[in-house]
């Protein structure tokens, strides 16, 4: 299991040129991602543009280059919060007492009546559309399944043999947890993370896309998805490849997670 | 209401009984559900920062007199007690009164009867077509089609990766732009409804035939397929009558799931293909901030849910006679 299947390599090297975009854009696209030139707008796809422009010039490329930053970055923030929430949650219902238990489970009972993205509509229709609202609305959305995930791992993990036998030796109840619970579950917690990216992407991108969440002119996916919204059968291109570096990182996401997942199960 | 129909009739057998205590939790629990959803709702809202009163009359920023104001305060009950308000909306929600939308001032009940139509016709259509494509993959595949396990892998890692949108403007431009084949905007007739189904279906069908493949996989190494063929059962006997069904058990466990990415696929597919639905009427009011109608299709959602999440627990139970055995 320690050599890389072809899957596995090419997942690592765009999440590498993903980085390398994110921290240096520069090094892959030289230009001014907010340069105008009124001249050269709604040019298709070619040699000197290669995904085309957009309707003030601006050249495509570009601006996905330099937007991969700030697209990650709300897509890991939306994560973090997710499991971060679902942490506290899980954690409470799988080793609290029975009330506390019944009380966590039957919460996220009521957030799963709310299914797919309506938490986040609904969050977003209290404190209006924007980058930090809609980022912060995909991570509570994706929060109660991850809470569902990690409770029955601390349950399944509770009752292994090895925390019984750290339990007679007399260990802590936080030692306990610390040492031993946590150390078992952060394996499935990583990949839950990693596939977790992907879902975070794809959701913070389609209310970006409605308009609900980063806005044009920053150069954020997202962002350039909504800006494209109103010229999709005539400059497709405006559309098009921003929405397809969202594919592309959330397909190498959900690749990494689940080769981790099957390492994780096999080892 | 169907807790009372069951009610009535005596138990006459010891299944019978079983049912009854099973159900009326199950239906409790929706009950609280539904009721903690619209509490939640209700208490939510009342953070938005600004004057709902001035909402209903144009928004903020609109000149609007200190009598006008009052009027719809008055109007809309907006005066009373925080808590007199919650009564008073808790009472309304049980008649069926879901208030009035403040951007269409219409009835909400109305205005989601209006669009309910378009968008289950989309949901189910689409549910159909995802099954039937995973349902032929899954069957293909566990056959040996290698093909077809490639093309059930690849849209599953559709299914998880790209997003509705995407889907859509690429179909759009392949079938309208390209091939000039179909529509790119949703005209009435079953022509228009084939890009906005594909959209939608793709995804669905590819974790359905994955889930559906494995289970089917497993039926085929299980001792009564062993049985079956020593019976003298041809393969496709075996296949058509008895692997097949349990593809069926972790489907219809995957309908709350499906049930929910329908929902917020149909929000993005109806904006794309300009079609109108409860989808395209919860994103213009949640833009226009429309807090009754927003409310209402969510309290309208989270219900169908429930039904939804119970009415396949009990298929599950129909078609799975071994969960009946040791129900609580």
């Amino acid at each position: 299991m320690r050599r890389f299947r072809p899957v596995e390599v090419f997942a690592i090297v765009v999440i590498a040129l993903l980085v390398i975009a994110a921290v240096v854009p520069g090094a892959l696209a030289p230009g001014d991602p907010l340069a105008i030139h009124p001249l050269e707008s709604f040019r298709p796809p070619s040699f000197a543009h290669l995904f085309g422009t957009d309707e003030s010039g601006r050249d495509i490329y570009t601006r996905i280059v330099h937007g991969t930053g700030a697209s990650l970055l709300i897509g890991l923030t939306a994560t973090a919060i997710g499991v971060g929430l679902a942490l506290v949650f899980g954690l409470l219902a799988g080793l609290g007492p029975r009330w506390l238990d019944f009380g966590t489970t039957r919460f996220l009972e009521v957030l799963f009546a709310f299914p797919g993205l309506l938490l986040a509509l609904l969050f977003i229709v209290i404190y209006g559309p924007g980058v930090v609202t809609s980022t912060i609305a995909v991570g509570l959305a994706t929060a109660p399944g991850y809470a569902r995930i990690i409770r029955s791992q601390v349950l399944v993990v509770r009752r292994a043999p090895y925390l019984e036998a750290a339990t007679v030796l007399g260990r802590s109840r936080t030692s306990r947890i610390i040492h031993h619970l946590l150390p078992n579950v952060s394996g499935s917690l990583f990949v839950l993370v990693t596939l977790g990216i992907g879902q975070s992407i794809v959701w913070a991108s389609s209310l970006s896309y409605l308009g609900l969440g980063a806005v044009p002119p920053a150069a954020e996916w997202g962002a350039m998805l909504s800006a494209g919204r109103t010229y999709i059968t005539s400059f497709w291109w405006m559309t098009f490849f921003p929405g397809l570096f969202i594919v592309l990182s959330a397909v190498v996401a959900t690749m990494l997670g689940r080769s981790l997942q099957q390492r994780l199960r096999s080892s | 209401m169907a807790a009372a129909l069951i009610g009535e009739a005596p138990p006459r057998t010891r299944k019978r009984r079983r049912w009854l205590p099973w159900l009326l939790l199950r239906l409790g629990g929706v009950v609280f559900v539904l009721w903690a959803v619209a509490t939640v709702t209700f208490f939510a809202i009342r953070l938005i920062p600004g004057d709902p009163a001035e909402a209903i009359l144009g928004g903020p920023g609109s000149q609007t007199s200190a009598a006008a104001l009052a009027q719809v305060r008055a109007a809309y009950g907006l005066d009373q007690p925080l808590f007199l308000q919650y009564l008073h909306y808790l009472g309304r929600l049980v008649v069926g009164d879901l208030g009035r939308s403040y951007a269409l001032h219409d009835s909400v009940i109305g205005v989601i009867a209006q669009n309910l139509g378009g968008t289950l016709l989309l949901a189910v259509v689409s549910l159909i077509a995802a099954s039937l494509i995973a349902l032929a993959l899954a069957a293909w595949s566990t056959r040996g089609g290698r093909a077809a396990a490639s093309i059930g892998s690849l849209l599953e890692v559709v299914a998880a990766a790209v997003p509705h949108f995407w889907l859509a403007i690429s179909l759009i431009l392949l079938f309208s732009s390209f091939l000039g084949w179909l529509p790119p905007v949703s005209v009435p007739g079953p022509l228009g409804l084939v890009l906005p189904v594909l959209t939608l279906a793709l995804p669905l069908s590819g974790f359905l035939g994955q889930v559906m493949r494995e289970s089917m996989l497993d039926a085929m190494a299980s001792p009564f397929v062993l049985s079956a063929r020593a019976r003298g059962e041809s393969e496709s006997e075996v296949f058509w009558l008895h692997a097949l069904r349990h593809a069926a058990i972790p489907a219809i466990g995957l309908a709350g799931w499906a049930f929910g990415t329908l929902i917020s696929g149909a929000v993005v597919v109806e904006t794309i293909f300009a079609r109108p639905g409860l989808g395209r009427s919860l994103l213009s009011a949640v833009q226009q901030r429309d807090v009754p109608l927003v409310i209402g299709v969510v309290i309208g959602v989270a219900l169908a849910y429930m039904l939804v999440t119970t009415l396949t627990d009990l298929a599950d139970r129909i078609v799975d006679p071994r969960l009946r055995e040791d129900a609580r």
